[in-house]
């Protein structure tokens, strides 16, 4: 939610670049999924960074509470009870929220100037002052992510501590997490450390170990450690090949100049034909008076 | 000017339905571009900002769609397409260059106009329906994001259709002399509807002098 910064990448509805001169290094949130205990310390320390208390809600007989991310509630574990090998039950535990695309499909989405920014340390981050809550961003996005408050019609998500990161800080989650399942640095830094995780859980029997970083969204800047790296679907429907919508590909890629520059094309023929050939004026009736005008 | 030289084309009430059909179609259009290209985001300043056109796009946009039914009702039955009307689509060439001895009889309304009507139909039906599933904060929450994807470039796609077929429609009036008085006071002279639409010209002098 910073106002002014000197090290955007990418604003949203923008065709001039933006402010950019500063340079920072990328940055990367890795959730190691192996070690988290699902003790929602992170959620706790989201909501009080963040200033954010949601409704206490419902008990829906799982574990996970508030049962969904809400434009308060910016992360959410997620809790899955699989059997890969017959009697060993594994409960893996996901932490949700924004994955802080490279590619990001909310800001390809975004119709307001602003209200969307990617800065060169990666993160995505929305600034709902230039939001006008038309829910293009989720649309966008591959991983059911922002949220539209019901106060205010707004836009809200994970901004990575975006204020914190920027003061050199780690964000409020990985501060808090007492087992080091969350960790952050720079996104080079993060991929080492993963793999020597990899390695460790490979040798532990988890021969699919490996790190999610999904290239068809440009690879992201909250990466996962997954036991399963082959089935990321069972840790609660984590997509396998997350990209933008072919749809809103189309829609915000291609169809926004073309479509834009034919109405155009269309305005100036009429022109054209007009100064060319003339307008159609009715041919006097010799049997008629002729119409005034 | 004597009224003998003139011939009703529109009743008030269709004029009245015609307009707020116009006016509608066009704050749509402004504020649709504005939400759809940065290069048109400033139309959002006539409406109030970014949020209020948001906001007051989907309403009008409800306006429109009820305005156009009734529309609709009112010139359906002009608007059926026949042989001629193809015969006269293949000789669109006179008509752009105003050779118009050489196109079929044109009755109330001519084969582009017809066309205009019904490409209307199709895509204010198709933009109200996806326009509905997009509808923040109402409606969108209701529909899967598979369904709000495909609405939004349907949408995209219908309202360019629509927009060009509007200025097709403007252009028209503008370029045939004679025409927008049809619609602004209800009457065209005896020479253009003798000129343009002889076919109807018959039809409403039958009996008379």
């Amino acid at each position: 939610m910073a106002l002014q910064s000197l090290d955007i990448v990418r604003r949203s509805a923008t065709t001039t670049p933006s402010p950019g001169v500063r340079e920072t290094q990328k940055v990367a949130k890795l959730i190691d999924i192996s070690k988290c205990i699902g003790c929602k310390a992170c959620q706790v320390a989201c909501m009080e960074w963040n200033d954010l208390r949601d409704e206490v809600g419902t008990n829906h007989g799982i574990y996970d509470n508030p049962i969904d991310l809400t434009d308060k509630s910016w992360t959410v574990m997620r809790f899955s009870e699989v059997e890969i090998e017959k009697g060993k039950l594994e409960w893996l535990i996901r932490k949700d929220g924004c994955m802080h695309c490279a590619d990001p499909g909310c800001l390809k989405a975004c119709p307001a100037p602003g209200a969307i920014v990617q800065y060169s340390n990666g993160i995505v981050d929305f600034h709902e002052e230039n939001c006008i809550g038309c829910g293009y961003c989720i649309t966008g996005c591959p991983f059911n992510i922002p949220r539209i408050s019901k106060k205010d019609s707004k836009a809200y998500k994970c901004t990575l501590c975006s204020d914190r990161v920027s003061v050199g800080l780690e964000p409020a989650c990985v501060k808090t997490c007492p087992t080091g399942a969350l960790v952050f640095g720079s996104k080079e830094d993060m991929i080492h450390h993963a793999e020597e995780r990899i390695v460790d859980l490979k040798s532990r029997g988890f021969q699919n170990a490996g790190l999610y970083d999904p290239p068809g969204v440009g690879g992201t800047h909250v990466m996962y450690v997954l036991q399963h790296a082959d089935m990321p679907e069972i840790y609660n429907g984590l997509p396998k090949d997350p990209q933008i919508s072919p749809m809103v590909a189309l829609w915000k890629g291609a169809l926004k100049p073309i479509l834009s520059f034919g109405l155009g094309l269309v305005a100036l023929a009429g022109f054209f034909h007009y100064v060319t050939v003339g307008p159609n004026e009715t041919k006097e009736d010799a049997n008629e008076n002729r119409h005034g005008r | 000017m004597n009224d003998d030289n003139l011939i009703e084309r529109y009743k008030p009430e269709d004029r009245a339905n015609h307009w707020l059909t116009a006016i509608t179609l066009i704050l749509l259009a402004l504020s649709g571009l504005a939400l759809f290209h940065p290069a048109f985001f400033w139309l959002t300043n006539l409406f109030g900002g970014g949020t209020w056109t948001r906001i007051l796009h989907p309403f009008i946009g409800v306006v429109l769609a009820v305005s156009f039914w009734f529309l609709a009702q009112r010139f359906r039955a002009y608007n059926r397409i026949t042989d001629a009307d193809r015969e006269w689509m293949r000789h669109i060439r006179d008509v752009l260059a105003k050779r118009e001895q050489n196109l079929p009889e044109v009755g109330r309304y001519n084969a582009g106009q017809k066309y205009l009507f019904w490409v209307m139909v199709t895509t204010i039906a198709l933009l109200l329906v996806s326009g509905i599933v997009l509808w923040q904060p109402w409606f969108a929450p209701w529909f899967p994001v598979g369904l709000t994807r495909v609405a939004a470039l349907i949408h995209a796609l219908a309202a360019f259709v629509l927009i060009a077929a509007t200025l097709a429609h403007i252009y028209a009036a503008i370029w045939v002399k004679g025409s927008i008085s049809a619609m602004t006071r209800g009457s065209v002279s005896r020479a253009w509807a003798k000129q343009h639409h002889p076919g109807w010209y018959r039809e409403m002098t039958k009996g008379a002098k």
